[in-house]
């Protein structure tokens, strides 16, 4: 029989950044994995790192990430490929641009003053192939993007080295209360431990239904493209507002185009099913705001499966059942720069009992009434 | 010309290439009366074997031989079948639910199948040798496209090398039509014969005995065949000379083949299961006795379905017609697929025997050091190796960390080397290593393309925020 301080299920980057953090705390995780690490959404997502336009529940999460990102060759040994030319926002009209300017305007009232608005003359400055008709955008300047499979190998990689265990293709199918242990059952055999993190992606409503404590989670396939390599031309990341859009060029040469169009997932046998025309609308916004892409070679065009939650926001903090249980799951398509903050944050709280991360509004319990 | 904008949004049957097997398929559907099109990439029909049946400008019909004219009379049958032709178009994607992406000059459409019959045919097995990239080195196959389809004939010194029935064809045929070849690099490890002799019964009785026979003895008679254990290419920015078991020849070309594989990109990325096939050494679809694959309404016949030439297409494309036009129209009148059947058992009867006379040796499919593995982002043997060895257990991986795979060939120069070193490297078989997972589109379409695939209104709103 294994015995672990936390069983972590789910090797995304959030279960390994957490299961990393549990043991840098000198703690004993065992991390399951029904596949590989890194075979989801935090494998095959666009890469980027962004705390840009995101939802105020999440901002503090994601600067505590970001201070990760920015020292990420100390924590992993490796720098994920993460480089920082900042994220664009792109406004397409001035009515768009004002909509913009009042939230920067909110945020800077509350304290937070990574996002800044810019004219039609910066906008040129960052993003000279941008088409003109564009009036101006919001930059987060320090934001970025890293190479997602190898950034959650990196997580999965230190983890192990630090005296987590990680065991992949191997699915729980059971978690049991003895006392004030856990007993997790797998198709590997059982595992005990006192706490238990559920960071399983989009097949954590299976493990939350295993609590008592069904979620409405669904699941979702964000697509993506990519270009044969052309010469540089973008240096940071680009996305819109009015219509899907994330663009960006990697080092190599190579565009990914994405934007959150979303294919059919079939989560039961880890595939999905591209919508083409939904890509045909991303090509055309493509074609409209970068006039030298309408060449480009599109190579290869994927989904990854992952959790969407109702309100677009993750479920973070202790499960509303189960003593020692707690939830890590439903980033809702944004969340692979917030892995090494809230790796961070969960092994604290699991360790410690609290954290200094505010997490207010994430707590699965949001969810309790509305089912 | 067909053009994209006169293409009907869904059809009963799409047959994807217009070898054989599409041919003899479309041919048979249509005449039942299934409303068929028939897309191929290529400017005429015909596939690689019989490539510009209809154009080739090559008129001494004993160069290409009769097994190459018998070509003829299916396309012929195809052209008065009924069945849509559409030529010049590329199928880039299709999936479970039987929606084909295609482009036709530069327009792409979406069509909607009731059945599809990928009929893709084969590829040349990669054949990583040192020196593979450089210029003035080609495979044997794009000699043999260059020849049948707009008559060419290599001048300069040319060495062939490798192994396989199709690499002594075409020197007969680069013979016949005048070319002057300084060797024929015999790579065939000599066991194999031994190897083979159980199934010589099998091959006697069957059509490729003589014909076999005869070509070796047309080869040998007029061309230096020297076996060997090494190839390497060599050149500063261009192929100057061929080294071979220490000794070296100027050479200005270099024609490389050892035996070709089931093109299985666009079958693997609509989902049909594969598995490895460890006499032939490729992955090949699970089929049904109808060559139906695993997803419903999904057939691959042909040589995509596992190499047997081309006589042996057209009955598995008629057997896959058969069971399609059943499906569509249980009323329609069709031949007895038994026919079929017993006409594919006798062409497959020898086929044993080639492959495992003609298994090209270890030591040119699983390359070592700074040998190339994948041309398209320049991923050496000794790269890949490495990655197995730090725990690397399969392509997917792999690409994730070379990038191996993931240029615009989509995997197609590369996949079958890249199995095959993770598997020596790891003490493991290629079954369990496993291929790459294949992304549309499989084959690159640009921007512009893509964006030319008509959206309605509506779709466009259902895709705004």
């Amino acid at each position: 029989m294994r015995t672990a301080d936390v069983v972590v299920i789910g090797g995304g980057i959030h279960g390994c950044s957490t299961a990393l953090h549990l043991a840098l705390r000198g703690l004993k995780p065992i991390l399951v994995e029904k596949d590989y690490a890194g075979r989801h959404a935090s494998g095959v997502n666009a890469g980027g790192v962004r705390q840009l336009a995101r939802h105020l529940a999440e901002i503090p999460l994601s600067i505590s990430s970001m201070e990760i990102w920015e020292h990420i060759q100390e924590l992993v040994g490796d720098d994920c490929g993460f480089t920082s030319h900042g994220t664009v926002l792109v406004a397409e009209s001035e009515a768009e641009l004002a909509s913009f300017k009042a939230r920067v305007d909110d945020l800077r009232l509350r304290g937070f003053t990574h996002e800044e608005l810019i004219d039609r003359a910066e906008l040129k400055r960052l993003v000279p192939a941008v088409s003109d008709h564009c009036p101006g955008g919001v930059v987060s300047r320090r934001d970025g993007a890293a190479d997602p499979f190898r950034a959650t190998q990196a997580f999965r990689r230190r983890a192990v080295e630090k005296g987590a265990e990680v065991i992949e293709g191997v699915m729980v199918t059971g978690l049991k209360r003895l006392g004030e242990i856990w007993r997790v059952e797998t198709s590997d055999g059982p595992i005990e431990a006192p706490k238990v993190v559920n960071a399983a992606g989009a097949w954590a409503d299976r493990i939350a239904a295993l609590l008592g404590e069904p979620v409405p989670l669904h699941v979702i396939a964000p697509m993506l493209m990519v270009t044969s390599r052309l010469p540089a031309f973008i240096q940071p990341v680009v996305i819109l507002r009015g219509r899907k859009l994330s663009f960006k060029q990697l080092e190599n040469g190579t565009v990914v185009i994405g934007g959150g169009h979303l294919a059919t997932p079939y989560r039961d046998r880890n595939a999905t099913v591209l919508d083409w025309t939904k890509l045909a609308a991303s090509a055309e916004t493509v074609w409209e705001l970068f006039p030298a892409m309408r060449a480009a070679t599109i190579v290869r065009a994927w989904a990854g499966i992952e959790a969407r939650m109702p309100d677009d926001i993750p479920v973070i903090g202790r499960s509303g059942t189960s003593e020692g249980v707690y939830h890590q799951f439903g980033f809702s398509a944004h969340g692979f720069q917030l892995g090494p903050g809230t790796g961070a944050m969960m092994a604290e709280l699991v360790a410690t009992g609290s954290t200094n991360v505010p997490i207010d509004g994430l707590e699965i319990d949001r969810f309790r009434t509305k089912i | 010309m067909t053009e994209a904008s006169e293409l009907a949004a869904s059809y009963e049957l799409v047959v994807i290439g217009g070898g054989p097997a599409g041919l003899a398929a479309a041919t048979l559907a249509a005449q039942a009366g299934v409303q068929t099109v028939l897309f191929d990439e290529n400017p005429g029909i015909g596939g690689q074997i019989y490539r510009g049946i209809t154009s080739t400008p090559v008129r001494d019909r004993a160069v290409l031989g009769d097994d190459y004219w018998a070509g003829g009379a299916l396309a012929d049958e195809a052209r008065t079948s009924g069945a849509l032709i559409v030529n010049g178009a590329t199928v880039w994607t299709l999936d479970p639910t039987l929606t084909v992406g295609v482009s036709i000059a530069g327009k792409a459409r979406l069509i909607q199948a009731k059945r599809v019959i990928v009929a893709t045919g084969s590829l040349e097995r990669p054949f990583p040798i040192p020196g593979w990239t450089l210029p003035g080195v080609m495979t044997a196959g794009a000699a043999q496209t260059a020849l049948k389809a707009q008559g060419l004939v290599p001048a300069g010194r040319t060495v062939m090398a490798g192994s396989g029935p199709l690499l002594w064809l075409l020197a007969a045929q680069l013979i016949r039509a005048g070319a002057k070849i300084e060797a024929l690099l015999d790579t065939t490890p000599r066991l194999n014969w031994l190897r083979a002799l159980p199934f010589t019964p099998d091959f006697m009785i069957s059509p490729l005995w003589s014909k076999g026979l005869k070509l070796l003895r047309e080869v040998k008679a007029k061309m230096l065949v020297i076996p060997v254990g090494s190839v390497e290419a060599v050149g500063s920015d261009k192929l100057s000379e061929v080294v071979f078991d220490g000794r070296r020849v100027p050479a200005d070309l270099l024609l490389l083949h050892q035996g070709v594989v089931p093109n299985v990109n666009l079958a693997i990325a609509a989902g049909a299961e594969h598995r490895w096939n460890s006499r032939q050494l490729c992955f090949e679809p699970v089929l049904d006795r109808d060559f139906n694959s695993s997803v419903p309404g999904i057939a691959v016949a042909g040589d995509g379905a596992g190499i047997a030439g081309g006589p042996a297409a057209a009955e598995r494309g008629r057997i896959a017609a058969i069971a399609a036009v059943r499906a569509l129209k249980p009323s329609a009148s069709v031949p007895d697929p038994q026919t079929a059947r017993n006409a594919l058992q006798r062409e497959e009867s020898g086929r044993a025997f080639l492959d495992v006379a003609y298994r090209p040796a270890d030591a040119f499919r699983r390359p070592t050091g700074e040998t190339i593995a994948c041309r398209c982002e320049e991923v050496t043997a000794k790269q890949v190796r490495d990655n197995a060895d730090l725990g690397c257990e399969g392509p997917n991986q792999m690409k994730a960390f070379l990038r191996c795979g993931m240029g615009p060939c989509q995997g197609r120069l590369c996949g079958l080397t890249i199995t095959e070193l993770i598997a020596d490297q790891r003490h493991t078989t290629p079954a369990e290593v496993g291929y790459y997972r294949l992304r549309p589109p499989v084959k690159p379409i640009t921007l512009a393309e893509l964006a030319s695939l008509p959206i309605s209104e509506a779709e466009r709103k259902a895709v705004e925020r």
